[in-house]
């Protein structure tokens, strides 16, 4: 910015969530004869610190407090508050309040959510105060945990039986060629870990079943179903609508991906497939194939919907199902309704309690116990 | 009355590949004869016993038929019908 006549030399102070962003500098001097200007000097000197105090409608964000000689603007004349030569401005983001304090640490990696309205540091709270469990290590619970733990999702349980093999890697984004043969449930808390160290990684290895079902799912806020068989599907399903826990479904095979979310008195799997298939009758991805880049994307969009009810922002799958054909690249939504009739969540439901799942889907849960 | 009938995932075998087919028919029923009549087998995959597959769903647009009149549902020109088995693969 070219000095005006008029433009005054203001010290800015920076604090240590963004100092990062102006070359560590505690005290950056930017000019001009008001708030407004010396912001817009301030942004065009460190682009990346524009981005922490500008939202995309080009206005400052909720979270951020700028002050002039320590009275924030809103008491002042905002943005068009005037200054002189010698007064002091700080730009300074919300990072206290509620049950987590944001650390300088967190306020920067999680920067690019909380500038979002939408977000914020409440919501970013919100998200380092959810538990989430994944079912299943694997293609779809696989990129869904990714996301999760880099967005900070306080804790993230996982379960899964099985070991790494050689044939999950062409998709399963949490395992790497030197994990095969290590339980999907260690390499994948290793690698959420890597990732985020923030987030507490919780391992079930285990197969979820009749048995154990009711005891893991209560321990969570919400539920992701990357499950890749009936039986456990409908457990998962029934579980977790007993236990009052909102369930976000996703399933693959070749192209094709569907996802929706479940909260309970809203619908559930058996409204959408009141039963499963003769065994035989729909392949498996084992026996069928899945492109790989198809899980990234229906994982993704599980993870997106977690997120979108913890804040509470935008409309979720609930109550509409969202089909994804890779091969057209069509993205269609269908609706989902409650069926009254549903033995589990209709108006007069005979499933009270967990059922023989083997003996309805007429195929064992798979795993250790299963075969 | 032509619709368009879009097919999901392992159905697409049946219909020799494709991702949409052609029905003829002034409800759902009538369709999926005209399609079985191209394309055998196709009707056994989508229903028994004379009702939709508990583990399948036809949508017409984007409405589930079960909430409408099943296989009596009447189709208009235009409709698009979707034929969507459970997919259980998430590994």
């Amino acid at each position: 910015m070219v000095r005006g006549r008029d433009d005054m030399p203001v010290s800015v102070y920076i604090p240590t969530p963004f100092r990062r962003l102006t070359g560590n500098q505690t005290y950056v001097k930017a000019e001009g004869r008001t708030v407004g200007e010396v912001l817009d000097s301030l942004g065009s000197a460190y682009p990346a610190l524009r981005h922490m105090i500008y939202n995309e409608a080009d206005e400052i964000p909720g979270h951020v407090n700028i002050y002039v000689n320590n009275h924030e603007i809103q008491s002042l004349q905002g943005k068009d508050t005037p200054v002189n030569d010698g007064d002091e401005m700080a730009v300074i983001p919300a990072i206290a309040g509620g049950a987590v304090v944001l650390t300088p640490d967190q306020v920067n990696r999680y920067s690019r959510h909380i500038i979002m309205p939408q977000v914020g540091p409440s919501g970013q709270r919100k998200l380092m105060e959810t538990r989430v469990l994944i079912v299943g290590a694997g293609g779809l619970g696989g990129p869904a945990a990714l996301y999760l733990a880099l967005a900070g999702i306080g804790t993230i349980g996982i379960v899964d039986f099985d070991v790494v093999d050689l044939s999950n890697l062409q998709r399963q984004v949490l395992h790497q060629n030197d994990d095969v043969g290590k339980a999907k449930t260690q390499s994948a808390k290793e690698t959420l870990l890597a990732y985020n160290p923030d987030v507490n990684v919780v391992i079930h290895n285990t197969p979820i079943t009749s048995d154990n079902a009711m005891e893991i799912i209560p321990q969570y806020d919400m539920v992701v179903n990357g499950a890749d068989n009936f039986t456990t599907r409908y457990l998962v399903n029934d579980a977790s609508y007993f236990a009052g826990k909102t369930l976000v479904d996703g399933s693959i095979l070749l192209f094709d991906g569907q996802a929706t979310v479940f909260v309970p008195g809203s619908g559930c799997y058996r409204c959408l497939f009141p039963a499963p298939p003769p065994p035989g009758m729909v392949p498996n991805c084992a026996e069928a194939g899945v492109l790989g880049a198809l899980t990234g994307v229906m994982g993704s969009i599980q993870a997106i919907e977690v997120i979108k009810q913890v804040l509470g922002i935008g409309e979720s799958l609930v109550s509409r199902l969202l089909l994804f054909d890779a091969l057209s690249m069509d993205f269609r939504v269908v609706k989902l309704r409650r069926d009254p009739k549903c033995p589990l969540c209709g108006d007069d439901a005979t499933i009270t309690e967990l059922i023989d799942y083997e003996g309805f889907c007429g195929a064992p849960f798979p795993g250790p116990d299963g075969h | 009355m032509t619709v368009e009938v879009k097919v999901t995932a392992t159905l697409q075998k049946l219909v020799g590949g494709a991702r949409i087919v052609q029905g003829e028919g002034g409800t759902v029923r009538e369709v999926l004869d005209d399609l079985e009549s191209r394309h055998p087998g196709i009707k056994d995959m989508v229903m028994v016993d004379g009702q939709i597959h508990r583990f399948v769903n036809i949508y017409l647009n984007d409405e589930d038929v079960r909430f409408l009149a099943q296989l009596d549902t009447r189709i208009s020109e235009g409709d698009v019908l979707s034929i969507l088995p459970a997919l259980a693969g998430g590994a």
